[in-house]
């Protein structure tokens, strides 16, 4: 199993998303120039600031070849994995449904999060039922998610929520207490939350480990 | 912004919203609006209006 982890000027979450994937295979760190995916099973948008989140968080960030190389990678079905920046990009990208907006308390937040896994279908989460809870550090100041009316029905409909915080522990707003969702062919997984700072008992939870573990386990 | 303009002493102000501007020379004004669905709004979430500044 090799790990694509895409690194942008600003990113840097990935370095623990190259720690994590490593305990799930093996790593590969891909420049945000680089277009060659060849050889790689899954690929991780890791979180940091991407261009320091100028214009938007991830706006930039969408353009670059690389994310030209996820976007056909997915198209095609490969697995993308987008965290906290990452997630932003994939939606900057139309990879993902909706937006990440400034967190309602308009504070940077970082703390520990518990999320209730919602069973959606995709390759990151085939090892964790719904109804489980992961305990995931946070950390961002726009990670407010959001879709019009519309969307939001549609992306209910389609089981496309996959994790929602748990009651009483939503830390920015997002509607619907969404925290993380995928794409309708579900191969694409984007959410705030981080799993990669939580593959360790130095760091505490080691909730995220299931995320990296579960791709690796549907490749087989 | 809103919470802070009591504290300076301006009171009845609300609906505090804050955007962006950016100005450009573009010698091609057709590809403007696509430019700003693009790239410089998201318009899922934001708005835009484009504003001729030079005399046509």
């Amino acid at each position: 199993m090799i790990w694509g982890v895409l690194q942008f000027p600003g990113s840097c979450d990935q370095r623990d998303a190259l720690h994590a994937c490593g305990l799930a295979g093996e790593a590969r760190l891909i420049w945000h120039e680089e277009r060659d995916l060849s050889g790689v099973d899954a690929v991780v948008v890791p979180g940091g600031f991407s261009y320091g989140d100028y214009l938007r968080a991830g706006a930039i960030a969408r353009f670059s070849p690389a994310m030209a190389a996820v976007a056909e990678f997915a198209a095609a079905g490969g697995p993308v994995l987008g965290i906290c920046n990452g997630f932003q990009v994939l939606c900057e990208a139309g990879l993902l449904p909706g937006a990440l907006l400034r967190n309602r308390d308009l504070r940077f937040l970082c703390r520990q999060v518990e999320l209730v896994a919602q069973g959606a279908d995709s390759p990151f989460t085939t090892g964790i039922e719904a109804g489980e809870r992961l305990s995931l550090p946070a950390k961002h100041g726009e990670g407010r998610y959001f879709a019009p009316p519309a969307l939001l029905e549609e992306i209910e409909a389609g089981a496309q929520v996959a994790f929602r915080y748990a009651a009483g522990e939503n830390p920015n707003g997002s509607a619907r207490d969404i925290a993380g969702v995928v794409n309708e062919a579900g191969n694409v997984l984007g959410l705030m939350p981080h799993p990669e700072h939580a593959v360790d008992r130095l760091s505490g939870s080691t909730d995220g480990l299931a995320i990296f573990q579960s791709a690796a386990g549907s490749l087989v | 912004m809103e919470r802070a303009l009591p504290a300076l002493g301006f009171q009845g102000v609300g609906g505090v919203r804050i955007g962006r501007m950016v100005e450009l020379e573009a010698e091609d004004a057709e590809r403007l609006g696509e430019l700003c669905e693009k790239l410089l709004a998201n318009p899922l979430i934001e708005d835009y209006e484009i504003e001729r500044l030079d005399s046509p």
